[in-house]
């Protein structure tokens, strides 16, 4: 009986389609969910790491990094990314920066936090009407596709992203944490 | 100089500068193709004023986010110099990023503010530092050490050189007065950051 490989969780796979990408700077401000990935992030020399006190620290920090010539990622969860709007209207959009973000998405699905759940619901109209190319990803199989092909779409068109892990993928897959 | 020396200047003792000629002054120190970051409103402009060199970042938004850009700038180039300038109202809106710098400690970046006490720009709206808040003192509290007031022009030129030197972080505050920057900033973001890629490429 052949041994199978143990499957990778989604965490795990982010990490490697970050380094293929040569994405070696993540900035971030914490969040439950995202925390097998920060733990990980955090585990491994090739990435440099930066905690700062606000989401929009963390975007100015990236973007001035990518301006400089390193690739980097900003993680948030939903209610991090609700402080972001003038940031992205006024820094990321007019000089055509390419963030890429990865939000964790709070607030649907059975969250029982009441702001998450109002907050959350701002999330989708923001990005569209910043014309910020979003997806959420609810499946463990596509974590790989996704994340690969935003990061690259981001960084050849130089226009920002958000890639949005939906409950689907980080808590009802036993499998993805 | 020693550190004692360096820290002795109170808020109130420093000397009321012009931001023009204070812009003018870093300038004159940047010969080994340091990045500046210009923070949003007049900090921009007086640099703008001061002679648009390729490795200038001018920041027409995002008030507050001089220093994190900065900041990032430092962490991919580490052997570049980089410098923020910024205000005193746009400090007061990010001051957590105080201590994102001090954590990281990045003996290439060096941070300057200018207080004049007010939101020039929108009609010189009193800014907490005309009510006793004093950025040094919160530069030191949130871990940079070698934080310290200009005394006078003199005494910047002095620090520059020290902190230009790229020992570790430094934080610069100046008194400034409210006289009209020297220019305007060319309002395109695209070329600003385009000319900024290239001027600090490699």
């Amino acid at each position: 009986m052949s041994v199978q490989s143990p499957v990778k969780t989604w965490a795990e796979v982010i990490v490697q389609v970050l380094k293929d990408n040569h994405v070696k700077l993540v900035t971030y401000v914490p969040d439950n969910v995202l925390r097998p990935l920060i733990d990980a992030l955090h585990a491994d020399p090739y990435f440099t790491v930066i905690c700062p006190a606000r989401e929009e620290e963390a975007v100015g920090i990236t973007t001035g990094a990518y301006m400089a010539g390193m690739r980097g990622i900003t993680l948030m969860q939903t209610s991090g990314f609700a402080t972001l709007p003038n940031a992205l209207a006024s820094l990321v959009r007019p000089y055509q920066l390419p963030l890429v973000m990865l939000i964790s998405e709070r607030g649907t699905l059975g969250d029982f936090q009441l702001g998450q759940a109002v907050v959350c619901r701002t999330m989708r109209p923001v990005l569209t009407s910043l014309n910020i190319e979003h997806f959420a990803i609810e499946r463990l199989d596509d974590v790989e596709f996704v994340t690969d092909r935003m990061i690259k779409q981001a960084f050849s068109t130089l226009e920002p992203a958000a890639i949005i892990l939906s409950p689907l993928l980080t808590k009802k897959s036993n499998t993805s944490h | 100089m020693t550190s004692s020396e360096k820290h002795a200047v109170a808020r109130d003792a420093a000397k009321v500068m012009n931001r023009s000629a204070l812009t003018r002054q870093v300038v004159a120190k940047l010969t080994h193709g340091e990045a500046v970051i210009g923070g949003i409103g007049h900090t921009n402009f007086d640099l703008w004023a001061s002679g648009q060199r390729p490795q200038n970042f001018y920041m027409l938004g995002s008030m507050g986010l001089a220093i994190p850009i900065a900041l990032g700038v430092a962490t991919a180039q580490p052997q570049r110099q980089v410098v923020a300038l910024e205000g005193d109202g746009s400090l007061l809106m990010q001051l957590g990023t105080l201590g994102t710098v001090a954590m990281r400690a990045p003996n290439n970046l060096l941070m300057i503010v200018w207080d004049n006490g007010v939101y020039q720009i929108t009609g010189s709206q009193k800014t907490l530092t005309s009510h006793g808040v004093d950025l040094v003192a919160m530069a030191r509290g949130a871990g940079l050490a070698n934080s310290t007031w200009a005394r006078d022009e003199a005494h910047f030129d002095a620090l520059l050189e020290d902190a230009l030197a790229g020992r570790g972080p430094a934080f610069i505050a100046a008194r400034t007065d409210e006289a009209k920057p020297a220019g305007t900033t060319e309002r395109d973001p695209v070329k600003i950051r385009m000319r900024f890629m290239e001027g600090i490429a490699g």
